[in-house]
């Protein structure tokens, strides 16, 4: 059997390239949707108990940073930015741009990880981390009106404040190690305007990360804020 | 069929099975042929630590007394009967085994979209089943398969993080099979092959496959969540600490539900492909058959807290989720009337395939029935937790999951291996399966109505005949079961070669070599016919193979 | 029925006989169905076995067939439906005038307290014609209180109430089952559930020693201190309670509950919880100083405040309503 000329990266098992690409596409987008009930899971859990223990809710969530948090959220959104401007360079073939920007998103999501330890150390130092340790005073600041709060309803604030914030993180962990790989092999030259798919669908990856941050950050940090 | 025996002088062919002999090229194939026996080796010794535990249970249960263990010891018993039989061979057996196997023959591709996925989901499965194997081995779990809180994440001393765990890498396994399947099905048919020309059995996959993906997740955190809770002491679950231990049993039902779904629509593909097959024609209504999969896997997942009748929900609740069960019976028996009309002036024979089919009409019939009693709220509130619901479930599983999954095999048997099954043996296996399985099962209905609750490792003593009973049956589908083991494995030796298309069965897996080359087909295949093309195909030499 | 192979359970309640004849409609429908295809496929797998010389017809389907056996099948299972959720419907909602029994599940036995105070452990004696309202919860995990011969069954939770009404019919004694699984000994926690005439209840009954459960509630009610500010003579620190039981209150954050047994359960134990409307939260919680049956004696205490206590003047059954509040009414 003759074996045609075709890109490298092409697997024998396609009949194409477009093959391929539509069919590494669609798998990712696949599995960004059980991401998403994956997360779902811990977001029906935190509807469920802040509905029924709004007061400890709203007082754990004064409790936590709204700068550090706003922070987070425009990193998160600048290296989408990037993500994107990223994929733009692969599709144009400029190689050293786009390894620039693949570096700038790994830094970025470095910092989110970064700014998050802080706001883990502040909360261990406040003995809000959940377990033996936990220790909650404050109350549920209501517009001047200081609501004492159950502290075991507030645990459970925390609790889920860890999991989700933590499940997210290691997310974030994850996406940095793959792009670190895709810059790595970005730089060695195994991407160009024919064959890009990994950065689109590690861009893709990044996006819904991202996206769950978006929804994460008002859930946990706004609950009854006021000026 | 009659099957030739292949001359001495004749060199046998390169196919997947011999194209490589190193323990490598197994280990680290991508060839999805491959990475299907490598899941029906393990997904079979998994069922036979499942069914050692059952055999114990039926032992235990000969007398009301507990004499033959201890309390602790049964609890873990039926525990590990559960997780084993659920997680690692219910779920996976007809989508890792016969699906990996047929889905990329079925549509003239040389392979599944992500080989190495495939690899890595048997991997996950491995490792997975490792850790179970472990915490079998060391103690096992005792929470009962569902382990509901908060009994498993403060109350019992038992492994449940590392029982966790494997089921949560197992589920990714799921997962990835899921993903696989869909985007290998919508990307890499062959040429002129519509989905209205797909296999029932594609369809069916399909199907499944949506609900791997969608709900598997949901038990995976599910697992995380009760992890924590059990390691840090959070309470997510414990009242005591603020939580509600009625989410717990949301959450996992969430995903249990549809997962019984994830079992059983591969093998109603499976009865598709046979029924089509041993009538020599097209299944009845295709269209309704094909779409009422598509109906079960998006029902099911509205349906959950029907397991949560008594659980403490409200009225109104309950009311809304009984009758929403009520809409998933009807994609299920339309299959049923198909299949039975589908024999409407059809050309019958009685090749075990169709035995095992009929079979499944009759038994998945009484085990969908008996769903429906449990949708009935005023009913389930006198059977629920009791053995009424274990015979329910084991009819659609055993009576229905695993009927197909072995007709499956016997069908395609000859493609996965070249070789012909004896029909003879094959036949009474299949006659004592079903003897024992009613035997077993039957008198299990009567059990639950007169009021003996499940997981009872002792009960009083007017319910011992009616135990005795199921376990003697329980004897007689052990034996059942063993005998395929054994002559499947004697035919790969002795067995008569089989031809191409012993059956003349319609489907592009049948127009390659029997066992296939590992590329599947030497000319991709441009489709211009419809599915089960029966009046095209000739079937002269139709009769049962003769047993040698 | 055969002692040595039951076929059908007693039936000793008023719902026993409802849900067996639905059980015995549902039977007759499925074995119906089941004969039916039974025969069927038996009739056509003969039928049309395969004779050399006669091809297999090839028919596509029948859109008026797929329409018929879906629709009427449907129709068939709406009257499951409606049936069973009538049947329901009536089991969980326990009429006004039910004699309450308070139940308290824990790993491996069940303790029930009448309110005339007598102590039952694993046995439960009731009477005849009398409807029976369990006011059940648990010490540990989730267990599940399973009568047979009632054809009734609820799960019985720890943290909260769960309720289970019935009405005995037939004198005898009957098994009772824990059906949620809970533990090593969950195939163990049974017990009798002892039905009598009212002639034997009224002589069982009579016998007993101990106070009236609401007695003990009020007893507690003043060593735990609750009467310091929950008092019935001069407004305290919290809410006058004569009376508070199944009416509306208002709480703080402008909702409105019903005081329930599960809502004066929350109060005593996790008062910050809900807060009344007017009062300050300065109530303690008493999680972890008071047992689930010292709980039970204090909601029955509660739900028997209809009339301000004897020897105080009462508040004249008002809603729960602070003086502050009701000066700022005034003011307005």
């Amino acid at each position: 059997m003759e074996h045609a000329v075709h890109n490298p990266a092409l697997l024998h098992h396609f009949a194409d390239a477009q093959q391929q690409k539509d069919a590494a596409s669609l798998g990712m987008w696949l599995f960004l949707v059980t991401e998403i009930m994956f997360f779902g899971g811990m977001f029906c859990a935190y509807l469920v108990y802040r509905l029924a223990h709004f007061n400890a809710f709203a007082a754990g969530s004064q409790q936590l940073s709204i700068a550090l948090g706003a922070t987070n959220t425009a990193v998160l959104i600048i290296s989408s930015v990037t993500v994107v401007l990223a994929v733009k360079a692969a599709e144009a073939g400029r190689r050293k741009v786009l390894v620039g920007y693949l570096v700038v998103t790994v830094l970025l999501g470095m910092t989110f990880l970064a700014v998050k330890g802080f706001e883990y150390r502040e909360k261990f130092e406040k003995h809000h981390i959940p377990g033996p340790t936990f220790k909650f005073t404050n109350t549920f600041d209501d517009n001047g009106k200081q609501i004492p709060v159950n502290p075991k309803e507030a645990e459970l604030f925390f609790s889920l404040y860890f999991a989700m914030t933590g499940m997210h993180a290691l997310h974030m962990i994850i996406g940095c190690g793959l792009f670190s790989v895709l810059a790595v092999l970005a730089w060695k030259g195994h991407y160009s305007p024919g064959y890009f798919t990994p950065i689109e669908n590690a861009g893709l990856y990044w996006h819904l990360v991202d996206i769950i941050w978006i929804y994460l950050f008002p859930l946990l940090y706004l609950i009854s804020r006021h000026s | 069929m009659a099957s030739r025996v292949i001359p001495a002088n004749q060199a046998p062919k390169l196919n997947y099975l011999n194209n490589g002999h190193s323990l490598r090229s197994w280990l680290l194939t991508t060839d999805h042929k491959r990475i299907a026996i490598l899941y029906l080796i393990s997904v079979t010794t998994f069922f036979f630590f499942g069914g050692f535990f059952a055999m114990l249970i039926r032992l235990e249960l000969l007398t009301p007394q507990g004499d033959l263990m201890q309390a602790d010891t049964y609890n873990k018993v039926f525990t590990m009967h559960g997780m084993i039989m659920v997680f690692f061979f219910l779920i996976p057996v007809v989508p890792a085994v016969l699906g990996n196997f047929l889905v990329p023959l079925m549509i003239g591709a040389k392979d599944l979209a992500f080989p190495r996925i495939n690899l890595l989901s048997w991997y996950l499965y491995i490792i997975g089943g490792i850790l179970m194997t472990h915490v079998m081995l060391s103690g096992g779990v005792d929470t009962g398969w569902t382990f509901y809180s908060p009994f498993s994440t403060e109350y019992t001393n038992t492994k449940i993080v590392e029982a966790g765990l494997a089921v949560f890498i197992a589920g990714f396994s799921s997962i990835f099979t899921g993903l696989n399947f869909i985007v290998t099905i919508h990307r890499m048919r062959a040429p002129g092959l519509t989905w209205s020309r797909l296999p029932l059995f594609v369809w069916a996959n399909y199907a499944t496959s949506l609900i791997m993906v969608l709900g598997t997740p949901v038990i995976a955190i599910t697992i995380v969540l009760v992890a924590v809770e059990r390691l840090f002491h959070l309470g997510i679950f414990d009242p005591r600490l603020g939580g509600d231990p009625l989410l717990f049993q949301h959450l996992f039902w969430f995903y249990s539900h549809p997962a019984v779904y994830i079992m059983i629509l591969p093998s109603m593909g499976v009865i598709s492909e046979l029924i089509g097959c041993f009538s020599r024609k097209r299944i009845f209504g295709y269209k309704f058959v094909a779409l009422s999969s598509i109906a079960i896997a998006v029902l099911g997942f509205l349906v959950w807290a029907h397991h949560m009748f008594v659980a403490g929900i409200s009225l109104y609740a309950a009311m809304i989720f009984s009758f929403l069960t009520f809409f998933i019976g009807v994609p299920s028996a339309v299959k049923v009337f198909n299949w039975t009309a589908t024999l409407y002036k059809g050309s019958i024979t009685y090749a075990t395939p169709m035995l095992y089919a009929f079979g499944f009409i009759g038994l998945f019939t009484i085990g969908g029935l008996t769903g429906l009693f449990l949708a009935t709220l005023g009913i389930d509130v006198h059977v629920h937790d009791t053995y009424f619901v274990v015979a329910h479930f084991h009819y659609v599983m055993v009576g229905g999951v695993l009927m197909g999954y072995l007709g499956g095999m016997h069908f395609w048997w000859p493609k996965i291996s070249g070789r012909m099954y004896p029909e003879g043996w094959a036949k009474l296996s299949a006659l004592l399966i079903f003897a024992g399985f009613n035997l077993t099962f039957f008198p299990q209905f009567i059990l639950g109505y007169v009021g003996m609750p499940r997981r009872y490792w002792q009960y009083p003593p007017e319910f011992q005949v009616l135990n005795v009973l199921s376990t003697a049956g329980a004897s007689v589908l052990a034996v059942g079961y063993l005998l395929p083991m054994i002559y499947f494995l004697w035919s790969l030796r002795y067995g008569p070669i089989a031809e191409a298309n012993p059956w003349h069965a319609a489907g592009l897996e049948w127009k390659t070599t029997s066992p296939p080359p590992t590329f599947n087909f030497d000319e991709t295949p441009v489709v211009t016919w419809e599915a089960y093309n029966y009046d095209e195909i000739p079937d002269k030499e139709l009769e049962a193979p003769v047993a040698r | 029925m055969s002692k040595f192979l039951p076929l059908w359970p007693d039936q000793a309640s008023t719902s026993a006989g409802q849900v067996d004849a639905l059980y015995i409609y549902l039977l007759l429908v499925a074995g119906v169905m089941t004969a039916l295809i039974f025969f069927a496929v038996t009739v056509l797998a003969i039928k049309y076995r395969r004779v050399p010389g006669r091809e297999a017809q090839q028919i596509e389907g029948s859109t008026i067939l797929e329409i018929g056996w879906s629709i009427i099948p449907f129709f068939v299972m709406l009257t499951f439906f409606i049936w069973g959720a009538v049947i329901y419907f009536k089991e969980r909602t326990p009429p006004a005038d039910s004699t309450e029994i308070y139940v308290v599940a824990k790993q491996w036995m069940w303790k029930f307290e009448h309110m005339e105070g007598q102590r039952e452990i694993n046995e439960l004696h009731v009477r005849t014609g009398q409807n029976i309202k369990l006011i059940m919860t648990s010490q540990d995990v989730i267990h599940s209180f399973f009568v047979p011969a009632f054809r009734l069954k609820q799960d019985v939770l720890p943290g909260r109430y769960t309720t289970l009404w019935f009405k005995a019919t037939v004198p005898g004694h009957y098994h009772l089952f824990c059906a949620q699984y809970c533990g090593t000994m969950h195939s163990g926690m049974g017990g009798d559930i002892v039905v009598m005439t009212p002639q034997d209840y009224a002589q069982w009954i009579a016998g007993g020693t101990s106070p009236p459960l609401q007695e003990t509630g009020k007893q507690l009610f003043s060593t735990l201190g609750c009467a310091t500010c929950h008092r019935f003579d001069v407004q305290g620190r919290g809410p006058d309670l004569t009376g508070v039981y199944n009416k509306p209150v208002l709480l703080e954050d402008g909702r409105t509950v019903i005081a329930d047994e599960n809502y004066v359960r929350e109060s005593i134990l996790n008062p910050t919880a809900k807060i009344v409307n007017g009062f300050k939260p300065v109530m303690p919680t008493f999680q972890g100083l008071v047992s689930e049956e010292q709980l039970n004696a204090l909601v029955a205490y509660v739900k028997s405040l209809a009339q301000p206590p004897p020897g105080t003047a009462g508040l004249q059954n008002q809603p729960a309503i602070s003086p502050a509040q009701t000066q700022k009414m005034q003011v307005q």
